[in-house]
């Protein structure tokens, strides 16, 4: 909402600044973003010139006038003060009054105005715009003045209220009457401690119905959507009556345009109260009008030309033809005034905040009216703002008032019974209970101190905050007009707490660890689409393209949300590549989002209660899983090159180890395998797993070379790496606590054996077969070394492993050491059909 | 080995002289001193210390002495053995300490070249002031509670007083899943963890929760849509507005620097009552800015103030919603962005570094923001 400074002044007569008034708004909180000023940066004489003649000049590419242009006995030529002005605007007529900048004047944006020859005359001024006086975007021509209302030589500004202050007021949902000059102007009167004078209570200056005609009937089917109607009407108004330059100005401040009279009496009015207005041609009307619900799909035509299908839900204004209006939201094209019309039927309404926020919502139409409805009008208002706009079509456009017909539902009042001390208790500071009446009161609400009841309130708000519905309500609006800056801080104690949580704990540690071995942790949209999907080769039947799916996404590219972190995480790689980073190591750490969320997935509940657990369950399950996971990409060196030779570039085995260490983090083994991911090297793949209790194993994710087309697609190095593991499960499978290791300190028998094996055997399952061959005696075991080639045999490997054996209780023996040797080659050469190289 | 001979020989005793042995003495003295390198020094060695050398020779005689000599020889020629022993010994010292020395001078690098082998990795300056901030509260006693981004729409508005048709849900433009009357929304702020928090915790209930959310805001240099906060929330019994204020008083000391403090302004969530914004002291020229155009702040613009988050008192419709009787309990509720505080706090001037994912930027970070 803006609104000028001396306006406010008006209504409260608080004589300050328009900066001083937003501070105490501030603090009363009401959010003023800015101040700014009417014609900013403007210096120097604007007087109010009469144009005396008007020479058109034809022998340019365009007309041009040179006007001859009373100024002011001071300020031009001769005893009246005549200068001579080139214009191009053609929107004026001799005899009219505009606006001159004589020379000296900058107008905003720094243009200064000089006497200049110009189109083979001197022009000595400059007649302004709107614009150029920085009032507006208003171009079409200059400013023509009400005729009459000002003398040649006279000041500009106060005219056009150059140089007052704005107010631009962020209004919350809340606070539906600081969206009006009345709203406000109370806050600043209890904010300067000023009594305030309602412009609600100063009757309208209204002549009693004339008998000559009757007025329009009006109704309402639907109490429960419209509990007021009102229908004023005027004959015979004046449609060339100009609106006065004062409400000019106040519509401009506020950021409305001047339509016509009728129509900026309705804003102003708007402005002014807080009731939205809408005005019909009475000659366009047929029969009564009335508030009810459309027929579903009944087809309407609103103000901006769009027809729309409407629906049982929705809230129309009609007549015997049919909608005349979406009510509350916007008129329609039928019945609309134009600038010809004579008789108008105003309409000032009451309508359910719910109602014009849902036909808002669903037309995807927010207007003046909506916005203040949806919020909350004051319930009483509707009769007292058709009067006053009544006063002002009479008095400005004239015409016959032929009276007002309404239908009105009962109203009901809110009562509030509150403990006077509540708001010293929610404080935490001692506040007088007769403090808290007197604020209470001036903003509006009645006070009652109950008898008998102790310290308890009866509080009746007024009929302006439909927002003050609870006792916490009241003890708001205390406390802002008490001031928060008042509070007292006082540092609560909790009780003992228990820390992070293991998985927290553990979560932290895995990225500390990824960022100490060269990771760099990025946080990317989780947002992917088909396009995404297909480089990274995720075939129609792949589970991971089971996600849920925005109705309203950022980009029609990405609608969906990710399943695996690497969707995402590859692109950010491609963007680190293409901005010159020629090798790339970055993880992130983040929800993924498993399967589809079907319509009307999720039911609603109640909000009077809590929800008892079948309710919490059905909820609970019906949202998709989203497990934490890990993932990580790496492309070129991961070792750099430099004076100690050659770096390394990472590779598959890069991708499992940093697995490997994430999963070592939580005190889990990872165990890999091979594995065909498609988004991976179909040969360099590994499928990693961790066993559960039962040895079972359970596959917690991927890691390995990328596929070639997909290192392409994304612009990666040839032979980029990543994994990805669901950290949610290796967490779950961490100890709570790490058993401490038994060691011997007997001397160790160290055993090395090459085994050859076909080559697709894998070494984990040799390395197996060994362990269990080799039996309790062995301490532990590693692969050395890998070799494939002619002295193997084609088809086949020799893998060479070295085992460390140890008794707990004795030096072992040769004996027991070749026999242990013995047992291990067999069990490999039963399991795996390896030989002894 | 060479047995003791059992012939007399006159030159040989006369060898055990005073004389003779100290001409040995002095003859190996010098040539101990002579010896340039440890090579020499083995020459020398050998040549006066060896099993050949003059005094071990003379050493062999003294068996044939009479018993009344022989002490008396044996022990010249022993001190004469232990001299040239010492000598050796220091002179070898000093010949291995200008060896190694020179090895060592032979051996220096240049240290100014590169180490880094493998590049530095960092952790996202985001993820770890959430964590200093959640910090701050676990030691104050508070958890980290959690809840799903996708959230459901009666946890993320219902439950928190943002009735369906209300406009404050039009206050956060919200993702929702597969369709407006899915129930699913992608969490609009970190308040629905609030409501997980009282639904599944005994009170009194002391949480702070760290979360990433989702708003239809598309991505410039102060807007994303996709975001993090830090919220918090206490409910107990007698929990005031003061304890509010004192507690987010006591983090901006902790995250700013002693004596850093927090103003309020009234506000408006649907989710508390009374709500308010706040504003945390400029810990760069801690007001004096303000009205100060020779100093000006650039952190808050000479305002003196810089905006923070917003916060309140529990709305009892909210406790109501989660079967908590408001008559006995009251709570406060407070919540920050993180981006925001990282632009503010660390100097990032433009949201795209904070989401782009390059390397410099969280790299600059190491693992500590
Ligand atoms: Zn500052």
């Amino acid at each position: 909402m803006l609104i000028s400074a001396s306006w406010l002044r008006e209504l409260t007569g608080v004589d300050a600044s328009g900066r001083d008034i937003a501070a105490r708004l501030i603090a009363a909180g009401l959010e003023v973003e800015g101040v700014h000023v009417v014609g900013e940066g403007l210096t120097g004489a604007l007087v109010v010139g009469r144009v005396l003649e008007i020479e058109e000049l034809t022998e340019f590419k365009k007309p041009i006038r040179f006007c001859q242009v009373e100024v002011g006995a001071e300020n031009g030529e001769g005893s009246t003060g005549v200068r001579g002005i080139i214009c191009g605007a053609r929107n004026f007529n001799v005899g009219d009054l505009v606006a001159v900048a004589l020379p000296g004047t900058v107008l905003p944006g720094g243009f200064q105005i000089a006497s200049r020859e110009t189109y083979g005359r001197l022009s000595d001024g400059m007649i302004c715009s709107e614009r150029e006086m920085g009032l507006g975007d208003d171009h079409d021509g200059i400013l023509v003045l009400t005729p009459d209302s000002a003398n040649p030589g006279d000041d500009v500004r106060p005219i056009l209220g150059i140089g007052d202050q704005v107010l631009d007021i962020a209004v919350t949902p809340d606070r539906g009457y600081a969206l009006s000059a009345r709203g406000i102007a109370r806050e600043v009167a209890i904010a300067y401690g000023v009594a305030f004078v309602d412009p609600v209570d100063l009757a309208p200056d209204l002549p009693a119905p004339s008998a000559r005609a009757v007025p329009v009937e009006c109704g309402s089917d639907d109490f429960s959507a419209c509990d007021l109607f009102t229908l004023s009407t005027v004959l015979g108004f004046d449609p060339s009556a100009r609106t006065p330059q004062w409400m000019r100005n106040r519509l401009r401040d506020c950021g409305m345009r001047s339509v016509s009279l009728a129509v900026d009496i309705t804003n102003y009015v708007l402005l002014e109260l807080g009731q939205p207005l809408h005005a019909f041609d009475v000659d366009r009307l047929q029969g009564a009008v009335i508030a009810g619900r459309p027929a579903e799909g009944e087809l309407f035509t609103t103000l901006d030309h769009v027809e729309r299908a409407l629906v049982a839900d929705d809230l129309v204004i009609r007549d015997d033809r049919g909608a005349i209006g979406l009510a509350g939201v916007m008129g329609g094209l039928d019945a609309e005034i134009s600038d010809t019309t004579t008789n108008i039927a105003l309409e000032s309404a009451h309508f359910s905040e719910t109602v014009i926020a849902r036909s808002s919502r669903r037309y995807r139409l927010s207007s003046e009216a909506s916005r203040r409805f949806e919020r909350g009008v004051d319930r009483t208002l509707a009769p007292y703002a058709a009067a006053r706009a009544m006063a002002l079509l009479l008095e400005l456009g004239g015409g016959e008032y032929v009276g007002m017909t309404a239908v009105e539902a009962p109203m009901t009042e809110t009562v509030i019974e509150i403990d006077a001390d509540l708001p010293a208790r929610v404080a935490g500071m001692s506040i007088d209970s007769q403090r808290s009446i007197e604020l209470l009161r001036a903003v509006g609400c009645v006070v009652t101190e109950v008898a008998n009841a102790g310290n308890s309130l009866r509080v009746v708000p007024p009929t302006w905050r439909p927002d003050l519905t609870d006792p916490a309500d009241l003890v708001e609006e205390v406390l802002r007009l008490i001031g928060y800056e008042n509070l007292p801080s006082t540092l609560p104690v909790a009780p003992a707490g228990t820390g992070l949580t293991t998985s927290q704990r553990i979560r932290r540690r895995v990225g500390t660890t990824l960022a100490h071995h060269g990771f760099v942790e990025v946080l990317t949209y989780p947002f992917v689409g088909p396009e995404d999907l297909r480089q990274l080769r995720i075939p129609d039947s792949d589970p991971r393209r089971a996600m849920p799916e925005l109705a309203n996404p950022l980009s029609d590219e990405a609608p969906w949300m990710r399943s695996a972190l690497l969707f995402t995480l590859l692109p950010a790689a491609r963007r680190n590549i293409g901005r010159g980073h020629s090798s790339v190591q970055i993880f992130e750490l983040g929800s993924v989002f498993l399967g589809e969320v079907s319509n009307n997935a999720i039911p609603s509940m109640g909000v009077d209660q809590r929800p008892t657990a079948e309710q919490w369950s059905a909820l609970e399950s019906a949202l998709p899983h989203q497990p934490l996971h890990c993932a990580g990409v790496l492309a070129g060196e991961i070792e750099n090159s430099s004076w100690w030779g050659a770096g390394r570039v990472s590779d598959w085995s890069d991708a499992v180890e940093a697995a490997r260490e994430i999963a070592e983090v939580c005190g889990v083994e990872l165990c890999a395998r091979n594995g065909n991911d498609p988004m991976f090297h179909p040969g360099r793949c590994a499928e990693l797993f961790i066993n559960d209790a039962v040895g079972e194993p359970i596959v917690i994710g991927y890691a390995g070379e990328l596929h070639p087309t997909v290192s392409e697609d994304f612009g990666l190095p040839t032979r980029s790496c990543a994994f990805e593991v669901d950290l949610d499960q290796i967490i779950a499978a961490a100890p709570a606590v790490r058993p401490a290791p038994v060691f011997s300190t007997h001397p160790v028998a160290k055993e090395d054996l090459a085994l050859v094996v076909d080559a697709s055997v894998e070494a984990a399952a040799v390395e197996q077969a060994l362990r269990e061959g080799a039996g309790p005696l062995l301490e532990s075991i590693r692969l050395f070394d890998v070799y494939t080639g002619p002295q193997v045999g084609e088809g086949k490997k020799s893998l060479a492993f070295a085992l460390r054996l140890r008794a707990n209780d004795r030096t072992l023996s040769a004996e027991e050491t070749a026999a242990v040797r013995q047992a291990a080659i067999a069990a490999a050469e039963a399991a795996c059909g390896a030989t002894l190289r | 080995m060479s047995a003791p001979n059992s012939s007399f020989d006159p030159k040989q005793v006369s060898a055990l002289g005073e004389d003779a042995v100290n001409q040995m003495v002095a003859a190996a003295l010098v040539d101990i001193a002579g010896a340039a390198d440890l090579a020499a020094l083995k020459e020398v060695r050998l040549a006066h210390a060896g099993d050949r050398s003059p005094l071990a020779l003379a050493n062999r005689e003294i068996g044939a002495l009479p018993p009344a000599a022989k002490v008396e020889v044996g022990k010249r020629v022993g001190e004469a053995r232990a001299r040239i022993k010492d000598a050796l010994t220091s002179r070898e010292e000093v010949l291995q300490r200008q060896r190694d020395e020179e090895v060592l001078v032979a051996e220096a690098v240049d240290v100014t070249v590169p180490t880094t082998r493998r590049s530095l990795g960092g952790r996202h300056p985001l993820t770890t002031l959430m964590e200093a901030m959640a910090d701050v509260f676990i030691a104050m006693g508070y958890s980290v509670a959690e809840g799903p981004e996708l959230e459901a729409e009666w946890v993320n508005f219902d439950a928190l007083n943002v009735p369906a048709d209300h406009p404050a849900r039009t206050m956060q433009d919200t993702f929702y899943v597969t369709s407006q009357d899915s129930g699913a929304v992608l969490r609009t702020q970190t308040s629905p963890i609030q409501i997980r928090a009282m639904l599944s915790r005994e009170l009194p209930i002391h949480v702070v929760a760290p979360g990433r959310v989702y708003r239809t805001d598309e991505l410039d240099a102060t807007h994303t849509p996709v975001f993090h906060q830090i919220e918090g929330l206490a409910v107990d019994e007698g929990l005031t507005m003061a304890d509010l204020k004192g507690t987010l008083d006591h983090l901006a000391e902790q995250m700013f620097g002693a004596g850093i403090v927090t103003r309020l302004r009234p506000s408006y969530f649907p989710f508390t009552e009374p709500s308010a914004e706040v504003d945390l002291e400029c810990f760069v020229c801690r007001g004096e800015s303000v009205g100060n155009p020779e100093r000006p702040c650039r952190t808050c613009g000479s305002e003196g103030w810089i905006e923070w988050g917003g916060c309140g008192m529990v709305n009892p419709r909210v406790l109501r919603s989660v079967g908590i009787d408001a008559d006995v309990y009251s709570g406060f509720a407070f919540g920050m962005g993180i981006e925001r505080t990282l632009m503010f706090r660390n100097g990032v001037t433009d949201m795209h570094d904070m989401v782009e994912g390059d390397l410099r930027f969280t790299r600059a970070f190491g693992v500590e923001a």
